[in-house]
């Protein structure tokens, strides 16, 4: 592991780096561009930090024991991008209706399929949301560099252990390869997993107002019953409308109602913003430069970057609609949170949207343009 | 020996069951609580994992230890994480012939390539059970299933030799008519340091009564296809202890034994039994095979004569050796890695 300090490392070895110091201890994944540099890292990394790193033979079998692994006590992560994300998708059903924490990294590249497999996008974020079977709800984050590639990292595990669920990490291509400064602290806020508190536990059922139930592990004598079938507070199945909605309301609850502890927004001169450019991840980055280089020309523009994207910041989105001109959205897929902006500002605002495919990153001058036409 | 009410009431959670009415299932639980029982295995050391199927319901919800009841298919990988970072859990798979060898193929040779402590136990009906009978990668070529009306186009998977192959260090089949040597393999299983692997040929009255065309009362259908089991498979290196042929029916299989009976006389044993891969046949059983043989080979109401073993399904311990285990070397590497050897 780093030592604390400044550092000069690429993005996707700052996420391994956040993992570890987050306290995870096993790592689970198999090869994928443009992931492939935080297995590396966690391949050697892993064993020195008392964990263990497996290659599995695929990314069913990756996540499948990143589950397991977190049953048995660990913190656990993958990562992988967008084909191996779909690959995840029917045991992260699993991991939603078991309540497992862990962590996700999705890498995001240019698809569908193959597509351009080395090129960054942001197509995965509905895949993130709604990408398996069933109702859940989800916490997805977005770095915009090396720095949050660590720090965000490390947020995802704390999430994770503290509402006991699965948490997506959707970096992209760029902000995966980029090579910056990173500052590693002296300490970092760890949060771990409610334990049981007795020997009466129930492990999927709590009156608790978080709604998150406490999480024992195997081999500690609570005789676990663990399964993907509807359940009961104790885990054995049932089958009943009453028990599988209780269920699936709860753990949709449970992240709902925790949404402005989750919510993490960048805000950049946003108090008398005119227009308001939405971004996150890689495209938010021209974005800060295009709103800068407005408001050096008296263009009242701001940026509103989501770190979080899910669960969708509709309080901080509904606020701007009440007193902006416009939203621009800018994001590098054919037009995802758009969609979302538009719900929330239903109507009130004109909204924009600007994307990009083909892995490129939108341009300053692109978005520029942009915001000074909505400004007019 | 413990009997089956002691150990019911110290290893299964309830009373009822969702197998259906002389499900194999059963009889493979009981070997398991068996075998922990009589090694003395804790019960809250046993991590029983299992995919989606009915021998997905073997453990779970029947087993009084922590069980993982996962995705269909995915049950050794689940299974990998947990030992991985706790190998102190015993670690127990129980998967199907569809789950384990169809949709989970793959993670069955990887698990045993890597050689990880856990032991796996395949029940194989040779059929999707729970979804009602349809093809399996293990179901014989030919057979109507559910979706095969015109017969099986494929050929099956010999299960057990496919994961000796893929490198598991220790591999047996048994039936569910063999429960002691099931026992003993599982303990064997329990023990030993590796990926070991128990395929277990299974009952199904449910399906198999449609797919191998066996006409029985439910009242007898069981212990029809436990017979069955027993007379279509051979224990490796044990020797029979009869000299023996089977006489297939050109028509009917009465038709063939009276036929059989009045060319024979008292000199052979006859009896009707079903037989896995020839049907309903006249087993006869002689001091002397080649007299009668050319008596019965004249017979119209017979097709044939099959030797003892023809079409058998070899039963036995297959494989039983060393090899560095997967967690011990995975923690061989933590210290090599903390320069702490």
């Amino acid at each position: 592991m780093l030592k604390p300090g400044r550092h000069l490392v690429l993005g996707n070895v700052a996420c391994a780096e956040g993992a570890l110091r987050a306290g995870c201890r096993l790592f689970a994944g198999y090869p994928i561009t443009p992931a492939n540099e935080i297995a590396e890292y966690m391949s050697g990394e892993m064993p020195r930090a008392g964990g263990y790193f497996l290659q599995m033979e695929d990314e069913i079998a990756s996540i499948a024991a990143v589950i397991g692994s977190s049953w048995a006590g660990a913190k656990a992560m993958t990562a992988t991008s967008g084909p191996g994300f779909s690959l995840m998708q029917e045991n992260l059903s699993y991991a939603h209706m078991t309540e497992t924490p862990l962590v996700v990294v999705d890498v995001q590249r240019s698809g569908p399929s193959t597509g351009q497999s080395t090129d960054p996008s942001q197509q995965d974020i509905y895949q993130a949301k709604y990408g398996a079977h069933g109702d859940y709800e989800v916490i997805a984050l977005s770095p915009w560099s090396a720095q949050e590639m660590f720090d965000l990292t490390i947020r995802a595990f704390n999430l994770a252990e503290e509402y006991r669920t699965p948490v997506y990490f959707l970096a992209d291509g760029m902000i995966g390869h980029i090579k910056e400064e990173l500052v590693v602290p002296e300490q970092v806020e760890i949060i771990d997993r409610k334990a049981p508190s007795g020997p009466a536990c129930t492990p999927f059922g709590t009156d608790d107002p978080s709604l998150v139930p406490e999480m024992p592990r195997f081999g500690q004598g609570y005789r676990l019953q663990v399964t993907g079938s509807s359940h009961r507070p104790n885990g054995v199945r049932d089958m009943s409308p009453k028990v599988h909605a209780g269920k699936v309301e709860r753990i949709m609850k449970k992240i709902l109602q925790a949404e402005p502890k989750i919510r993490d927004v960048a805000k950049v001169d946003l108090d008398d913003t005119e227009v308001a450019v939405v971004s996150f991840g890689a495209s938010a980055r021209p974005c800060y430069g295009a709103v800068k280089r407005a408001r050096d020309e008296g263009v009242r523009a701001g940026l509103l970057r989501l770190k979080t994207i899910w669960p969708f910041p509709e309080e901080e989105v509904s606020r701007l609609a009440e007193r902006v001109d416009a939203f621009l959205v800018v994001e590098m897929n054919a037009g995802k949170l758009v969609k979302e902006v538009q719900r929330v500002a239903c109507g009130r605002v004109e909204i924009a949207s600007l994307t990009r495919l083909g892995g490129v990153v939108p341009t300053l001058q692109d978005i520029h343009a942009e915001v000074r036409r909505l400004a007019r | 020996m413990k009997s089956l009410k002691q150990l019911k009431s110290e290893y299964i959670v309830q009373n009822l069951t969702a197998f259906c009415p002389g499900c194999g299932n059963g009889i493979i639980l009981n070997c398991f609580v068996r075998a922990i029982d009589e090694l003395g295995i804790p019960v809250d050391s046993v991590l029983s994992v299992a995919g989606i199927g009915c021998s997905a319901w073997i453990p779970s919800p029947h087993f009084r230890g922590d069980t993982l009841h996962t995705t269909h298919g995915r049950a050794i990988t689940f299974a990998t994480g947990a030992k991985v970072f706790n190998p102190e859990l015993r670690t127990v798979v129980f998967t199907g012939d569809g789950d384990g060898a169809g949709i989970g193929g793959n993670h069955l040779i990887h698990a045993a390539r890597r050689n990880i402590d856990i032991t796996c136990i395949l029940v194989n009906n040779m059929n999707y059970a729970m979804t009602g009978g349809q093809l399996a990668p293990t179901t014989m070529h030919g057979l109507r299933t559910s979706t095969s009306p015109f017969g099986n186009p494929e050929q099956p998977f010999d299960i057990a030799k496919l994961v000796a192959g893929a490198g598991a260090t220790y591999v047996a089949r048994w039936t569910t008519n063999h429960v002691v040597e099931l026992t003993r393999s599982i303990k064997e299983g329990l023990q030993h340091r590796g990926f070991a692997f128990i395929e277990v040929m299974s009952q199904c009255p449910t399906q198999q009564r449609n797919i191998l065309g066996i006409r029985a009362t439910p009242q007898e259908l069981p212990s029809r296809l436990l017979d069955m089991w027993a007379e279509s498979t051979y224990i490796r290196g044990r020797p029979e202890r009869v000299r023996y042929l089977y006489a297939v029916p050109s028509k009917a299989p009465e038709e063939a034994m009276k036929a059989a009976e009045q060319a024979l006389g008292p000199s052979a044993k006859l009896s009707l039994v079903d037989h896995l891969t020839l049907g309903r046949v006249v087993r006869v059983e002689a001091e002397e095979l080649e007299p009668v043989r050319d008596r019965l080979s004249k017979l119209g109401a017979i097709d044939r004569i099959a030797d003892a073993l023809e079409g058998k399904i070899e039963l036995g311990v297959f494989v039983r050796e060393e090899r560095p285990e997967y967690t011990e070397v995975l923690r061989a590497v933590g210290r090599r890695a903390r320069g702490e050897e």
